[in-house]
């Protein structure tokens, strides 16, 4: 498991291409390889039976039906890699962009507005690191109580409604979320800036080397003098400011900020895309490419199942079955012992 | 003489008759209707358990039934319960032993409350149903006949689609799939379709709990596949926020039909003008809360066993083109009363 996601780590910034010939040229089966078979069939399958689905516009938009939720599970495999989760980023998701555009209404700006969001997000982050890394609460029930408390905070005063329309004093920068790029939409172009900017600081700079070394062995961390604590905290104010920058994303796409999605399955849906793709809740493995993977992994079957005017019920039915197929297939393929098994396993 | 006195007492009676009648005009009347009715409203409680407040539909209401409850003296509470059926359950439970005297539930869906409902009337509270209701009827029901949204809305799609240039393609968005408001729009929309030859219903959808963004994504796949699509049945305007955004960024705003329904506050009148949807049923919450206020007031007065009446209101619907649109149509919370 350990040589493994050595491995992994070569597909970091890697295109489909260099991660198609891991799967085919490497021995081992972890979760990613599973994902990815699981990926290709499927996207065969509907591409021979479903007429429409291999086409260009379809595929664009299929990557933007999913990219919101895509560049959300980078930002929690951030965390999740430093052996944590963060179940506020839908709440950071909401309130923080809402707050921009609610500001931006009343007059103040583009560039005040979005600093003020930017600010609060910052310090959603902080607040759910240090509570997290100095006193020592588990960051499940943190993230979960900070995440209750900013969507409480925006429920009782911040806003009119709790849905906030996009207004136009913002419209110089709703190019985040609408239009395209050279056929590209911009959604999909935030996606890949994303993944490339975390990709970057998780496989190439020392912070980002930090981070696998918290979620691997927080103990062992310590000892070897990394600041743990602080880059505990880093973790969460970077995964909030993903979510930030997802949430500007969404309100400039769907024209308005929907703030009730805190109370909806959105978080489940993220921390979907992270295991699915094969970052182990455990902490230390797995990368971007596995967030990609993932997320391509559970947009295809939604689109597909679009596609075929697959009834709502039906659509979560097999997006659960397909979850339980992939970690199913993990656990059997590379079954849990004394020897792989983690303090700290969930 | 004597025709003088008789001329004289003629004139002290006329005087007497009329100082009775100027002193019968000053000495006011009381109104036998008046004291009880407002004894009835004294420490009286009615409490308003919505989905979600926060949206201009429960926002609306609570406004109109809480300037009532201070004008007559009886107590006014919302329990909201945050898009949580679990938490809206439990909240009945436990106003089912509070016992206030009117409850207003606003319902996620046709069956979750059903029983508990039934358990309040018989505990004693008067149950009024508000725009979503379950399949058992309580002491009052005030909302739209959502039936009757759904065969106006795709009325409108026919007479855009069904002529011979356009092939009628009509995708459906719905709410959840167990909301009244998805069940019974559905079957309005079936009962004007089918009997539509040239009607093509090429993809019912959900939009989950009533999301922008599901709604967007939802309709960028389907004019992937159907690009020459006529018309879009939304389930509510706050949805068709992202219906819309799709469309725009199709560039195919102009060629799709959007229609949709709503309480007909300010995002109405904005979505006509902005061209995002072009035919709004509205279900006129200024109106809602009037009728919901004359079932409170009712309720309260009722002497009667709870359960042995029942009123169904439904409100009469108001349709918004951009033709017949006039920025006064629509209401905010501050032009409510």
């Amino acid at each position: 498991m350990e040589q493994n996601t050595e491995k992994d780590g070569g597909h970091g910034g890697a295109g489909p291409m260099a991660m198609l010939s891991g799967v085919l040229g490497k021995g081992g089966f972890d979760q990613l390889r599973i994902v990815t078979l699981l990926f290709l069939a499927i996207f065969i399958l509907y591409s021979v039976v479903l007429p429409g689905f291999f086409s260009v516009g379809n595929l664009l938009t299929l990557m933007r039906t999913v990219s919101v939720l895509g560049i959300l599970g980078l930002g929690m495999a951030i965390v999740v890699i430093g052996r944590g989760i963060d179940l506020s980023m839908i709440a950071t998701l909401a309130v923080p962009s809402a707050l921009v555009l609610t500001l931006a209404a009343k007059g103040f700006g583009v560039v005040p507005a979005v600093g003020i969001g930017l600010m609060l997000a910052i310090s959603i982050g902080v607040l759910n690191g240090i509570l997290v890394a100095y006193a020592e609460i588990p960051s499940l029930f943190t993230t979960l109580a900070v995440g209750i408390g900013v969507a409480g905070i925006g429920q009782i005063g911040l806003f009119d409604y709790e849905i906030v329309s996009w207004p136009p004093a913002l419209d110089g920068i709703a190019w985040i979320g609408r239009g395209s790029f050279y056929g590209v939409p911009y959604s999909v172009l935030a996606f890949g800036v994303a993944a490339i900017v975390i990709g970057i600081f998780l496989r190439r700079t020392r912070y980002g080397m930090f981070v696998y070394a918290s979620g691997d062995n927080p103990g062992a961390t310590r000892l070897t003098g990394i600041p743990l604590r602080p880059v505990l905290v880093m973790q969460y104010v970077i995964s909030s400011c993903v979510a930030f920058f997802a949430g500007m994303v969404l309100a400039a796409s769907s024209a308005s900020m929907d703030t009730r999605i805190f109370n909806l399955t959105w978080i489940y849906d993220v921390i979907l895309v992270v295991v699915l793709g094969g970052i182990g809740l455990s902490g230390g493995r797995g990368g971007v490419a596995n967030v990609i993977i993932g997320t391509l992994l559970i947009g295809t079957i939604m689109n597909g199942l679009t596609i075929m005017n697959v009834s709502f019920e039906m659509q979560n039915l097999v997006r659960g079955l397909v979850l339980l197929v992939a970690v199913l297939a993990d656990s059997i393929i590379n079954p849990r012992n004394e020897e792989t098994a983690q303090q700290g396993d969930i | 003489m004597k025709k003088l006195l008789k001329l004289g007492m003629t004139a002290m009676l006329g005087a007497l008759i009329g100082t009775a009648q100027l002193a019968h005009a000053q000495k006011s009347m009381d109104d036998p209707l008046r004291d009880d009715y407002y004894a009835n409203f004294e420490g009286r409680k009615v409490v308003f358990v919505p989905v979600f407040m926060g949206l201009d539909l429960t926002e609306g209401w609570s406004k109109i039934m809480a300037s009532q409850a201070e004008e007559l003296g009886y107590d006014y509470e919302v329990r909201n319960s945050n898009f949580n059926t679990a938490a809206g359950a439990q909240t009945l439970t436990s106003l089912i032993s509070e016992k206030p005297d009117v409850i207003v539930v606003q319902n996620p869906d046709v069956q979750s409350y059903a029983k508990l409902l039934r358990q309040a009337e018989k505990a004693g509270i008067r149950v009024i149903q508000l725009n979503m209701k379950t399949n058992y009827q309580t002491t009052g029901f005030v909302g739209a006949d959502v039936e009757l949204i759904g065969e106006k809305q795709a009325e409108a799609a026919v007479a855009k689609c069904s002529n011979e240039a356009n092939p009628g393609k009509v995708l459906v968005l719905a709410g959840p799939p167990t909301s009244p408001f998805s069940a019974y729009m559905l079957k309005g929309y079936e009962n004007v379709l089918n009997a539509s030859p040239g009607m093509n219903l090429v993809s019912v959808q959900s939009t989950g709990d009533y999301e922008s963004s599901k709604a967007k994504s939802i309709t960028q796949v389907v004019l992937q596949q159907h690009p020459d699509l006529c018309a879009i049945l939304g389930v509510w305007d706050n949805t068709d926020v992202g219906t819309a955004a799709a469309l725009q960024e199709s560039g195919k705003a102009d060629q799709v039909l959007v229609t949709t329904s709503g309480g007909g506050g300010e995002l109405a009148c904005k979505g006509l003008h902005e061209g995002m949807w072009q035919y709004y049923v509205s279900y006129d919450v200024p109106g809602q809360g009037r009728d919901l206020n004359a079932l409170i007031m009712a309720a309260l007065q009722d002497k009667n066993p709870v359960g042995s009446t029942k009123t169904v209101l439904y409100t009469p619907l108001v349709t918004y083109t951009p033709e017949t649109l006039g920025d006064e149509r629509c209401w905010s919370l501050d032009t409510l009363r």
